[in-house]
């Protein structure tokens, strides 16, 4: 059952977009942050979740994980012309202090006429990049998409 | 902007003396309309662009300076190398060598308006724009590294495109010094099968009707005349491009320390220019330097096509010139009575050199080198000329478009794209895009007035205008 404290909102910037996920974890806040991610370019909810695949990455920091967790998705999605509905995020720390991460992202092939993207997404940017835990002790992870 | 915190030098030039750790002044041009107009956010990030290692003269913005990634969009900035100078993947932008070409067809209006519909149903058909549309060719990563050493002169080499089409490129359509093995195997797997598309934002190909000459000589010299059609592409390196920013921003910003360089904002990470890490930048920003002009190759190559099939008796579209707004180029400048060779960072902004350059091809030696300024779905673009004293005035630079108004979201909530396109189809202008969502996002009145834009750039001695282009039909992504 989805948690009260998981969701995940758009927030306004100049010229892009700003993503941001809740979650009672880092691991979840993740992972709505990659729902957030998709749902720069449609409702997430319409993704039909036909096929995984397996995305791992490290950095020394919390902020700089969720950097790479989106860039690695943006990665897929343009490499392999997918679009995501659903994640599944493990973080771990490792010897030396580095967080690795081990996730699952579950969707569908881009079919233009039923999807209708709005934008591609170049990449996540450091601009507002954050990944902190607020006084309620709900993470909150987000940055601007550049598209 | 407050503009209580910058001094008016004249009429169209700002400027922000250098306090705290600035090493230069920041240099905004601009009328008051248009300065007033700037975020906050413009002031800061020129400030801090002039706190960077090895900056030489000032922190430069052009007239359609607009928040940025770490360097404003509309930001010049000039580096020495032999004074600590750095090179900045924030400084170049997300889409390395965006730009635009135009080319000169023998139709008229009337020509097209003949066949408008099924021109842009077959422009359409033919080149792939928008999220999830690959393209219709796919190369293996060793032709890839092929594409990344020759840009253009590849494409062309391939069948896609005339040998005379490189002497209307900037650097002859290939980019010296880029080093394929610099850019990385996920990056290349990215554009494996995007060579020939547009992509999506703010990338257009138009076809749009010469409407006004500001200048008849240098038009004639250009090959423009009065209601003649010609076709505008503005892309970049696609997906290849966007991997590189991302990979080095990253690598830069976790080397800033062991470089002993204090970044105000992490999107400004840098490294010096002579250190391994700002030769291996330099290796793969080159490299997608020639992706972006490669892909721009290819997509004229699929628009001759369907030239060829539309005009059959009149079908030659010559280029007139491809120009890149997003780079960072090596160029030779006076400074203090010392010829210096400088690393010039112009995200955002048209390099655009005066007659008699030697950089330019003899036929326009005596005009100054095209600048093309894109307007927004709908709204007019121009053609103007490099100056003489841009040297001295911007490093050779000027403006590059109009520049968002509006966010994605405010437009969003303005405007519907069915409707847009409807209200745009009945102005005469046909719009073809995969997403209705994406053209809202893209309205014509989410972006600045790009007309006041040119005007500034003129008076203030950065280019000259030629010709204004208005929009037919416009494939955007």
């Amino acid at each position: 059952m989805k948690h009260a404290k998981e969701k995940w909102e758009l927030f306004s910037h100049k010229a892009d977009m700003g993503i941001r996920g809740f979650g009672s974890s880092f691991e979840k806040a993740f992972e709505q942050g990659g729902l957030a991610l998709m749902g720069v370019l449609m409702d997430p909810a319409q993704v039909t979740l036909q096929t995984s695949i397996r995305i791992s990455c490290s950095a020394p920091t919390m902020d700089m994980l969720f950097y790479d967790w989106i860039n690695e998705l943006i990665y897929e999605m343009a490499r392999q012309h997918l679009v995501f509905g659903q994640y599944h995020v493990k973080i771990n720390e490792v010897q030396g202090g580095d967080l690795v991460l081990e996730g699952e992202a579950l969707g569908e092939t881009i079919d233009v006429e039923k999807h209708q993207l709005a934008v591609e997404i170049k990449g996540a940017t450091f601009t507002e990049l954050k990944a902190e835990k607020n006084e309620l002790g709900t993470c909150i992870v987000q940055c601007v998409v550049d598209v | 902007m407050d503009i209580n915190r910058i001094k008016q030098v004249s009429e169209t030039e700002w400027m922000a003396h250098p306090h705290g750790t600035m090493r230069v002044p920041g240099v905004i041009f601009a009328d008051e309309v248009l300065i007033r107009e700037m975020d906050d956010k413009v002031y800061e990030q020129m400030v801090n662009v002039a706190t960077l290692p090895g900056i030489v003269k000032a922190s430069y913005v052009m007239p359609d300076g607009h928040w940025g990634y770490g360097f404003p969009i509309g930001g010049v900035a000039a580096f020495d190398p032999n004074e600590g100078g750095i090179i900045s993947g924030g400084g170049v932008g997300f889409d390395i060598s965006c730009g635009v070409r135009c080319l000169l067809s023998q139709q008229t209006r009337d020509d097209v308006e003949k066949v408008k519909e099924a021109l842009a149903h077959q422009l359409s058909r033919s080149i792939p724009a928008g999220m999830g549309r690959g393209g219709r060719l796919t190369f293996s990563l060793s032709e890839l590294d092929e594409m990344l050493m020759g840009g253009a002169k590849w494409a062309i080499a391939q069948g896609y495109g005339e040998q005379a089409d490189l002497m209307r490129i900037e650097e002859h359509g290939c980019m010296n010094g880029a080093q394929p093995y610099e850019v990385s195997d996920k990056a290349k797997k990215r554009q494996q099968d995007e060579m020939g598309t547009l992509g999506s934002g703010n990338h257009y190909l138009e076809v749009q009707e010469v409407t006004e000459i500001y200048q008849d000589k240098i038009a004639d010299a250009f090959g423009l005349s009065l209601g003649q059609i010609v076709i505008c592409i503005h892309c970049g390196s696609r997906g290849l491009g966007h991997q590189i920013g991302t990979e080095f921003l990253r690598d830069m910003a976790l080397k800033a320390e062991e470089y002993k360089i204090k970044l105000p904002d992490r999107e400004l990470a840098c490294a010096p220019i002579n250190s391994p890490l700002g030769q291996r930048y330099l290796g793969a920003m080159r490299a997608g330097i020639n992706c972006a002009l490669a892909n721009r190759q290819i997509i004229t190559h699929l628009l001759r096509e369907v030239w060829d099939l539309t005009f059959p008796e009149k079908s030659s579209l010559n280029l007139l010139y491809d120009v890149s707004h997003n780079t960072c180029k090596v160029e030779d400048y006076l400074v203090d009575g010392k010829l210096k060779e400088l690393y010039i960072h112009r995200k955002g902004a048209t390099r655009a050199f005066g007659p008699g350059h030697p950089s330019l091809p003899p036929l326009l030696q005596k005009t100054g080198q095209p600048v093309f300024i894109g307007g927004s779905m709908g709204t007019v673009s121009y053609v103007l000329a490099g100056m003489k004293g841009a040297e001295a005035r911007s490093f050779n630079s000027s403006c590059h478009g109009a520049g968002r108004a509006l966010s994605r979201h405010q437009a969003l909530r303005q405007w519907q794209g069915k409707q847009l396109i409807k209200d745009l189809e009945d102005q005469g202008i046909l719009i073809r895009s995969p997403s209705y969502r994406g053209v809202a996002e893209e309205a014509p009145l989410a972006y600045k007035d790009v007309t006041a834009v040119v005007n500034v750039s003129e008076k203030a001695g950065l280019s000259t205008k030629i010709a204004k282009l208005v929009p037919l039909i416009c494939i955007k992504g």
